[in-house]
Order: C-alpha cells, then sequence, then structure tokens
C-alpha cells in the first residue's frame, strides 16, 4: 500500500515546521536572516510546484505573480500610505486577479506553447514595470522605510524588520502554505489535477471539467507565489524589477526541480540547498548564474525527479 | 421512447466521410453491438457519441435532450459513459486513485472520504479487483488493466456505457467473465459496445448494427444479421472468409 | 530633417535589424522545426558570434577586413562547435523531451552569459567594418556597409532556401521533420542530421551578430533582445515556414525600426511582445502558416 497514514504525514509536516521554529533561536544572525529569506521565497516554489508539479504544466512566467504581489503590497504602502495587512492583501488580490485574466488566455495553449506565451506575458509585466518607472522605481527599484513596515494591532506593535518578527513572520506564512499544498494535494481536487497531467483527455472522459480545473490551479498558484512577493516586499523593504525578470521565473523552476516537483517539502529543499549552494559559491566566484546553468543541466539529465523525488521513489514511498 | 437517437450524424475528415447521415436510435436496457470492417466508422460514430470529436452535420438526442454541441464532461455527468479503445487507465496511480476519480465526481453527498472509499471498493469488488486497490494501475496485468478501465467507467454509474473493443487482448477465461460482467452491467445501464470478437457479439447483443463505409449497413437481432447476405459479403465474409 | 526622410530613415535602419533578424530567426526555426526543441540559448549563440568576431578581428593586425573576414569564417565555425558540443553532451541524452530540453538550453544561456561575462567582461566593444564607403542620397549619407549587411543576408537565405529544397542534405531534413521514426526506419542518421541542425542553427545566429557588430557593439546581454525577436519572428512567421519567417522578420523588422524612432522603445517591445503573445493564444498555426496535419 501507497496509502500512508494521515497521522504520520501531518506529524512530518509539523515537525518541519517545528523544527524551524527552533531554528530561530540557534541560528547566528546572518543565516537567521537567510533562513528567513529562504522561507518567505520557499513559499513562491510551493505556489509554483502547484501547477509545475501536481498538474504539469511549466510555465516559464511566474515571476509575473511573485512581482504583481511584490508590488501590489511594496507600491500601496509606498504611494498610498496603506497598513501592513492591507498591503499584503492588495499584493495577494493583485496576484489573483492577473493569474486568472492570463490564465484564461494562456490555457487556449498548452505544453511548449504554453511555455513561450507565459513567457511572454511576463515579458510585458516586466516591461511594464520599466515604462511606468515613475511609479515603480525601475530597475532602481524602491525602498519601503521601517516606519511603514510595522504592524500595529490595539496597542501592540510588530515591527517587521526585527529579525525574530521578521523571522516568524516568514515562517507563519510559509507553515500556513505548507498545510494548505498539503491539504490540497491529499483532497479530491489534487486528485483530478495529478490525473489531468497523466492524462487529460481520460480525465475530461471521467467527467471533469479540465480547463476550469487548470483555470483553478493557475490562479492558486498565482495567489500563492504572490503571497510570497507581498511577503518579500514586506518583510524586506524592497520592490525593484530585477524581480520581475525572467531570471525569476526560471528559479522557482530550478527549486522545484531540484527540491523533487510533486512533493509537498521539495520546494522548501530545494530553495534551501540552492540558496546556500549559491551563498557558498558566492565566496569564491562571483560567477552566480554559471552555478544556476550547470545545476540546471545536471538536474534534468541526471535526477529530474530531484531530491525528494528520488528518496519516494527509492524509500519512502508514503512521502506526499 | 429510446434512451439516444442521431439523426443524419456525419462527421467528415477533409474528403473522407468517416460517418455519413447516420440515423441510429437505442433503447433503454438493451445491450447493442456495433460491428463493421475496419474504417467502417465505428470509433468515430461512438466518438461522435461521447463528444470527443465534434460532428460535421446532423443531431445528437440523448435522454429527450439535443447535447450535439455539449462538451465531453458534460455528456459524462448526464450519463454518458465511455472507455477507451486502447487502455487508458492512468499508469501512475494506484488502482484505488483510478476508480476514486470517477467515484468522487458522482457523489452529492459532499465531503466524506468514507463515502469515496466505499464506492471505490464497490466498483473493484464488482469487477474482481478489490485485492488490487494499491497496486500502480501500470503494474496490473493486460487483462486487469483492461478490467480496471471497465470499473471505471461503472463508478461513473452511466446510464449509456459505450465500450470501445473491449475484450481485444483478453484471454479466452477472462472473456467469459468479462460477457458475465456486461451482463451484469445491463441490468441498470444500456450498453453500447464495438467488437470483433462475434463470439462475444452473438452471446451478448440484443440487437446488433453493422456499419459499412460510414452508413448502417443493417440492423436486426443476431439471428437476422447472421442470416444477412448484404452483411456477409461486406464483413463477416471478408473476416472469415 | 522632414518627415519623409525620416521616415526613410527609419525604414533602411529597420531593414537592417529585418535582415539580421530573419537569419537569426531562420536559425531558431530550423531546430525547431526539425528537432522540436525549443533552443533558449539561441540568443547566446548570437552574442558569442559577436564577442568572438570582437576577439578575432582585434587579435588579426592589418586592414579591418581581414580581421573581419577572419571573424566571419572562425567566429561561425567555433560557434556551431559549442552547439554542436552541447547537442551531443546533453540535448541528446534528454531524448529530445520538449520540457527537458527548454529547461536545459535556460541552463546553457546561464554557462554562456556567465562565461562571457567572466572572460569578455562587461563593457561593450566595438568591430570595425571591413570598410566605410556612405551612400550618399540626396537627403542624407547612409552607411554602405549596412547596406551590404542587408545583402549578404539575403543572399545567405536564398542559399539556405537552395539548400533545403534542391539539395539531398535538404531532403534528408525535411524527412526527418516529417517523421522522425520513419526517416530512422529509411536509413537517415537522426542523431548525426539533430547535430548538424542544431550546430547551423547556432551558426546562422552567429553570422548575423558578426554581420551586426561594426554597427552595434559586441556586448554579454546582446543575446536576449535577438531571443525575444526570433521568438516572435518565428511564431508570427508560423513554425517551420522559410517564407513566413522572412516575411515575418521585416515586419518585424521594419515596424520596430519605425516604431522605435517615433515611440519610446520600451513601449514599442510592449506593444510588439503582447501582440505575439496574443497570436500565440488565438492562433497558433502562426499568420501566415497552415494548420499542421
Amino acid at each position: 500500500m501507497r496509502d500512508a497514514s494521515p497521522a504520520k504525514i501531518y506529524a512530518l509536516h509539523i515537525g518541519v515546521i517545528a523544527l524551524l521554529f527552533a531554528l530561530n533561536f540557534v541560528l547566528p544572525d546572518y543565516h537567521q536572516g537567510l533562513f528567513a529569506r529562504i522561507m518567505a521565497l520557499a513559499v513562491f516554489a510551493m505556489g509554483y510546484n502547484l501547477l509545475f508539479g501536481y498538474v504539469g504544466m511549466l510555465s516559464l512566467g511566474h515571476a509575473m505573480f511573485f512581482s504583481a504581489g511584490l508590488y501590489g503590497a511594496g507600491l500601496t504602502v509606498y504611494h498610498l500610505g496603506w497598513g501592513v495587512p492591507e498591503a499584503f492583501v492588495a499584493g495577494v488580490a493583485c496576484g489573483a486577479v492577473l493569474a486568472l485574466v492570463i490564465g484564461l488566455l494562456a490555457l487556449r495553449t498548452s505544453g511548449v506553447a504554453f511555455m513561450i506565451v507565459t513567457m511572454m506575458f511576463a515579458q510585458v509585466f516586466y516591461l511594464l514595470v520599466l515604462y511606468f518607472a515613475a511609479w515603480t522605481g525601475g530597475d532602481q527599484g524602491l525602498v519601503i522605510q521601517q516606519a511603514s513596515r510595522v504592524i500595529t494591532i490595539g496597542g501592540a506593535s510588530l515591527d517587521l524588520t526585527n529579525p525574530t518578527v521578521r523571522y516568524m513572520s516568514a515562517l507563519t506564512l510559509f507553515s500556513v502554505v505548507l498545510i494548505a499544498t498539503l491539504a490540497i494535494a491529499r483532497s479530491r481536487f489534487g486528485r483530478v489535477l495529478v490525473a489531468i497531467r497523466e492524462n487529460e483527455e481520460r480525465t475530461k472522459m471521467l467527467g471533469y471539467d479540465t480547463v476550469a480545473n487548470k483555470l483553478a490551479a493557475v490562479v492558486i498558484s498565482g495567489a500563492i507565489c504572490a503571497a510570497s512577493g507581498a511577503a518579500y516586499a514586506l518583510l524586506f523593504g524592497y520592490v525593484g524589477s530585477s524581480f520581475a525578470s525572467v531570471q525569476y521565473s526560471i528559479l522557482p523552476l530550478l527549486w522545484v526541480l531540484l527540491g523533487g516537483a510533486a512533493t509537498t517539502l521539495g520546494p522548501l529543499i530545494g530553495t534551501l540547498f540552492m540558496y546556500y549552494v549559491t551563498d557558498i559559491a558566492s565566496s569564491f566566484t562571483s560567477a552566480y548564474l554559471l552555478i544556476v546553468g550547470i545545476a540546471l543541466i545536471l538536474l534534468v539529465l541526471f535526477a529530474p525527479k530531484g531530491i525528494l523525488g528520488s528518496i519516494r521513489q527509492r524509500w519512502l514511498g508514503w512521502l506526499p | 421512447m429510446p434512451l439516444l437517437t442521431t439523426k443524419g450524424l456525419s462527421r467528415h475528415f477533409g474528403g473522407l466521410r468517416a460517418v455519413d447521415g447516420v440515423d441510429f436510435a437505442l433503447m433503454p436496457g438493451e445491450i447493442r453491438a456495433i460491428i463493421g470492417p475496419n474504417g467502417a466508422g465505428k470509433t468515430t460514430f461512438v466518438s461522435l457519441l461521447s463528444g470527443r470529436i465534434r460532428p460535421s452535420s446532423g443531431m445528437i438526442v440523448f435522454d429527450g435532450a439535443d447535447i450535439t454541441t455539449m462538451p465531453a464532461y458534460q455528456r459524462v455527468r448526464l450519463g454518458v459513459a465511455y472507455t477507451f479503445q486502447i487502455t487508458s487507465v492512468f499508469a501512475n496511480l494506484t488502482a484505488f486513485d483510478n476508480v476514486a476519480l470517477p467515484v468522487q465526481r458522482t457523489l452529492t453527498d459532499g465531503r466524506s472520504k468514507g463515502a469515496v472509499r466505499t464506492g471505490v471498493m464497490a466498483a473493484l469488488e464488482r469487477t474482481g479487483l478489490a485485492d488490487r486497490v494499491g497496486t500502480l494501475a501500470g503494474q496490473l496485468s493486460y487483462g486487469h488493466q483492461r478490467l480496471l478501465e471497465v470499473a471505471m467507467g461503472l463508478a461513473l454509474k452511466p446510464r449509456l456505457l459505450i465500450l470501445d473493443e473491449p475484450t481485444q487482448g483478453l484471454a479466452d477465461s477472462e472473456i467469459d467473465n468479462f460477457i458475465a460482467l456486461v451482463r451484469e452491467i445491463a441490468k441498470d445501464a444500456t450498453v453500447l459496445l464495438i467488437e470483433h470478437n462475434m463470439p462475444v457479439v452473438m452471446q451478448l447483443a440484443d440487437r446488433i448494427t453493422v456499419f459499412n463505409s460510414g452508413k448502417i449497413l443493417a440492423e436486426g437481432t443476431p439471428e437476422q444479421i447472421r442470416a444477412n447476405t448484404q452483411v456477409q459479403d461486406a464483413y463477416l465474409g471478408a473476416t472469415h472468409g | 530633417m522632414h518627415f519623409g526622410p525620416h521616415l526613410l530613415l527609419a525604414a533602411l535602419e529597420g531593414l537592417v535589424t529585418s535582415a539580421v533578424l530573419a537569419l537569426t530567426a531562420l536559425g531558431l526555426s530550423l531546430v525547431f522545426g526539425v528537432m522540436r526543441v525549443v533552443n533558449v540559448a539561441h540568443g547566446e549563440f548570437f552574442m558569442l558570434g559577436a564577442v568572438l568576431a570582437w576577439a578575432i578581428s582585434t587579435a588579426i593586425a592589418g586592414h579591418p577586413a581581414i580581421g573581419f573576414v577572419a571573424a566571419l569564417v572562425i567566429g561561425p565555425l567555433l560557434v556551431g562547435l559549442v552547439a554542436f558540443l552541447a547537442e551531443w553532451l546533453v540535448l541528446r541524452r534528454l531524448g529530445y523531451n520538449p520540457e527537458g530540453t527548454i529547461v536545459a538550453t535556460i541552463g546553457m544561456l546561464y554557462i554562456i552569459q556567465q562565461l562571457a561575462l567572466s572572460f569578455y567582461g562587461p563593457e561593450a566593444r566595438p568591430v570595425e567594418p571591413p570598410f566605410s564607403y556612405r551612400i550618399l542620397l540626396p537627403w542624407f549619407g547612409y552607411s554602405g556597409y549596412k547596406l551590404s549587411v542587408v545583402a549578404a543576408s539575403a543572399l545567405l537565405l536564398v542559399l539556405t532556401w537552395l539548400v533545403l529544397t534542391r539539395t539531398r542534405i535538404g531532403l534528408i531534413m525535411r524527412a526527418t521533420q516529417y517523421d522522425r521514426e520513419t526517416a530512422q526506419a529509411f536509413g537517415i542518421p537522426v542523431e548525426r542530421v539533430y547535430a548538424g541542425v542544431f550546430a547551423i542553427g547556432a551558426m546562422l545566429a552567429a553570422i548575423a551578430a558578426v554581420l551586426i557588430v561594426p554597427i552595434s557593439q559586441a556586448h554579454y546581454l546582446m543575446g536576449q533582445d535577438p531571443l525575444l525577436l526570433s521568438f516572435i519572428v518565428v511564431i508570427i512567421g508560423g513554425l517551420g515556414s522559410l517564407r513566413g519567417t522572412v516575411v515575418a522578420a521585416i515586419l518585424i523588422g521594419l515596424s520596430d525600426g519605425i516604431i522605435s524612432m517615433f515611440f519610446s522603445p520600451t513601449l514599442a517591445k510592449i506593444i510588439a511582445t503582447l501582440v505575439v503573445a496574443m497570436v500565440l493564444v488565438f492562433r497558433p498555426q502562426g499568420l501566415f502558416g497552415t494548420t499542421q496535419r
């Protein structure tokens, strides 16, 4: 039986969250900051994984959803003076609406055409960010002041620039999204998504509106990536056009491939691994992109299932 | 009143008239076989019924409703189920998940996980696959994959089950079981099957429709078809002669 | 200058862009047409051609024409060799799986770009044109070299067309494109054809780049625009259609030249990209192509 008891699966995920919680108190300052960043970006990877891993749709344009969240949150704080929670919601909403529009258009295509169409829409988004540099700050970007990044609830205030608050905020978002993707993967909806990946025509003939299911997946994926972008803007106080560039569409693909597509914990592992590899490598070479490039090629050649995917295949068939 | 009728149903591929002005009626509860030589348009015809391809002209009525332009997945929801000629179970999913997909869609009671399991096990037991529930479909034997395909069709609770060459590749012993299975299915559903194996057709079918060059050549009981000289010329003669 | 001459200048500039673009896009189209591989690293082969042209022409002393001709011959050959190796070491092992090859060519893109940055540096460097004759028009003088680029490109396009339609190599390529398995059954060495096509595709981009460096300088990021524009051309022109590719290249090149003269280049790119994405969504066979099989 490949069916594992739900208790075991949830225990594993809660264990991972607990471990990350504990790490906050042991990690040195530098690594605490790095981990906060990794958790925020792992959310991006998890959103990407929902579409790429489970539905099997390879998008080359997810930077636009990430940066829709980034700018949706960042610009409402910067220009309109919104509070942190409202800005976060605005960011997620921007990503969801954009994903709905892009989904309606791009889902008319599939396979290679889908990859190119998503890449082109993302390119349009990137160029729009540059074109409206007066508001977005263009490639210089905008820095969101510390004063704007404080949440006040009643009398208490949470300063997102404080390392521990920042770490815990990133962990909270990460945990919510991790449990949500786990629930989706184990749900009936998740089963339909996997069926579409395996054989869309057959799924249709079981009475499923596959286009509607794919659209739902695009919107959820877009919203999750936007949540990551919004959190990034609010936690690290910077928005810039580089986050909308094609490189940020490739990175989540790389992280997910590395960690293991269609695994719930793969995106975290991939992001963590890649971040530390480049972090260590950057101490003796500036050729960061070279490592990304070599990693991509080695992965597709020798480990297309990624770290967790290979572990699941060999030893732990029950891993979700 | 017929469960399903077609009027002047046609499908052209370029200059080829794969299905050409077919008028067809199927009564509720019957087991109907469609036979005919290769390239007679049988698979195209049932593909038109299931909505996998669109007709060039003509009309399809199911249970009094015009479904000519309805998308395939909605027809499935109305109760028109189709099992593929080439086995197309989800090879990387377990037998359980394969059957759970149709089961969970027909469930109306909302969220309970137990209901899916009950439905899946019922369909697997009916097809004799209950002990394979956790096996990946791709690792099942060919015969079992065909049975799984039927289990998926059953789980849709269809009113019309279209089987495209269901016995292809089955061993003789499996065929006997299969005939018993179709008889049982026919207790609650109408069955339309394309079949090349004449003994199976003669044993199962209440009526037989013979296709040739995209048109209906003859229709009748197995005895009438067996006696029909035109059919013998066009089809039986060709395969057995 | 008045509007008329201004437009003429824009059109001439656009024609030069079209000429270079047609060659680059043809390379991309060949690779996709025959191998069904979307080569995201195509723009980097273009860049590599330009950077090598600079390296070769500066290494050779004497009249600029000698260095340029050397670059025009050696540069594309080296790029072809790199592409051949990439095909042999990576793409072949992936079984030409469409998604795997895209990810792999993205990897190549990063590797080539980073190596160019490391060894060539971040500067933009010019290559001296082989001759600097100016053609005098009534309103302005125009670079004779630029016009010769148009002529050279036209010549190469005709040559490619002849090879594709009139020679045995072309026949083999078309047979492989039409049906890989059958071609293999008829004894066509499909793997060698693929390696050759991938190399030729990259060489076409490299030739285009060598032709353009005397006009615009060599830079390690210069591959990005040609990649995007080539995609646009191939999509609009319809895949595998040489005529469509050329028509689309002229269309895109001219409109790019004219639009960017009167509007902001960013806006021009936004509109062009959006239009192409919409073409791909609503008319995937391209504006000039017909539905496949």
